[in-house]
């Protein structure tokens, strides 16, 4: 299936979910509400003609100070070959979203990865602690507003 | 049987070359093969210079160049450190080959208070001497420096430094243990501590 059949599936089984279609871009992408994230990742994954069963990337965004932050969702689908992008916008101050750990297991990391350097909160995620900065750590460090911490437990480690 | 008569005739064969009058040693005939003189210093710190055991460490792409430097075509153990440990209790020299975040850096210095003395340290590449990249507010979570935790004794500039750079940092390392003083050190520090007990019980 290519992505304007993908679209038109979905917006069609989820009205008013699909907020963008981009059918231009590199990658084909949609933009999803992320109250009904989960159930069309989960459409995503299990309808039998989509059968995505490949979380390819995660990735977490900041489109910029004061502006809202961002889930980017990679899929690919080693059965059927084709492959489709997923974006959901999250507003600053509350940043929350559903988790898809429970979908592909890789998100699980990949998440984690997220919420340590941007704090986007997954929601139903089995563990979410940071994974790679330390635990007391305190900020997002790639938030575009992020100031930068220079000492650590007694350790001046920038000048 | 034969083997030892002949170690005993030659321990004799020394012992009649070499006499002691109380305050000097007097040597005859030609023993040169048999006897070496040296100061204490001296061959202490031709020993550890010899056999330095590095820790099997490495931090980033620093850590590929200090593997091609141990390996065959540079082969580190020409200089008698190639004997890579992997446990800090057994080296007496770290190489800090790579980018030092401040999460890592707190476990690079326990590995280096687990490291026996004498002890010694090359930090290796940009990153490690100073932040390379990562300085000043480039990268939130690099140590500018791996001398904020741990002493260093020498540093290796290059980005990463080729073989060559390790290895001469490794020489001029060996050039400053072979300037060490082991025994006068000591020394110094058991008059000074003498001195400093003398005074504590005079004020008594």
């Amino acid at each position: 299936m290519n992505a304007a059949e993908i679209h038109t599936m979905l917006a069609g089984s989820f009205p008013g979910a699909i907020l963008h279609f981009a059918a231009d871009a590199v990658n084909p992408w949609i933009e999803v509400e992320p109250a009904s994230l989960l159930d069309v990742m989960a459409r995503l994954m299990d309808d039998r003609d989509l059968a995505f069963d490949e979380l390819m990337c995660l990735s977490g965004v900041d489109y910029g100070p004061e502006k809202e932050l961002g889930v980017i969702y990679h899929l690919c689908s080693t059965a059927k070959g084709h492959r489709f992008t997923v974006k959901v916008k999250l507003p600053r101050q509350n940043p929350v979203v559903p988790s898809v750990a429970g979908l592909w297991r890789t998100a699980n990391w990949h998440e984690r990865e997220a919420y340590d350097l941007l704090g986007i909160v997954f929601e139903g995620h089995p563990d979410l602690t940071r994974i790679l900065l330390p635990d007391d750590w305190e900020g997002y460090p790639l938030r575009k507003d992020y100031v930068l911490v220079k000492t650590y437990h007694g350790l001046q480690f920038k000048d | 049987m034969k083997e030892s008569h002949r170690e005993l005739e030659r321990v004799r064969e020394i012992e009649e070359h070499v006499t002691f009058d109380g305050e000097r040693f007097h040597i005859r005939g030609n023993v040169a093969d048999n006897i070496l003189i040296t100061s204490v210093d001296k061959m202490f710190n031709w020993a550890r210079l010899s056999s330095l055991w590095p820790m099997t460490f490495g931090l980033a792409c620093c850590a590929i160049e200090m593997m091609a430097t141990a390996a065959s075509r540079f082969d580190l153990d020409r200089f008698g450190a190639g004997l890579m440990r992997p446990s800090p209790r057994q080296s007496d020299l770290m190489i800090v080959s790579g980018t030092v975040t401040v999460k890592m850096g707190f476990r690079v210095k326990k590995l280096w208070e687990q490291m026996p003395d004498p002890k010694y340290v090359i930090s290796m590449g940009s990153c490690a001497n100073c932040g390379g990249p990562y300085w000043r507010d480039h990268g939130y979570h690099v140590v500018n420096g791996v001398d904020r935790l741990i002493p260093v004794d020498v540093y290796v500039p290059g980005c990463p430094p080729r073989p060559e750079g390790l290895l001469d940092g490794l020489l001029l390392l060996q050039e400053k243990i072979r300037r060490e003083r082991v025994l006068g050190k000591k020394i110094a520090t058991m008059i000074i501590g003498a001195k400093e007990t003398a005074g504590a019980e005079a004020k008594r």
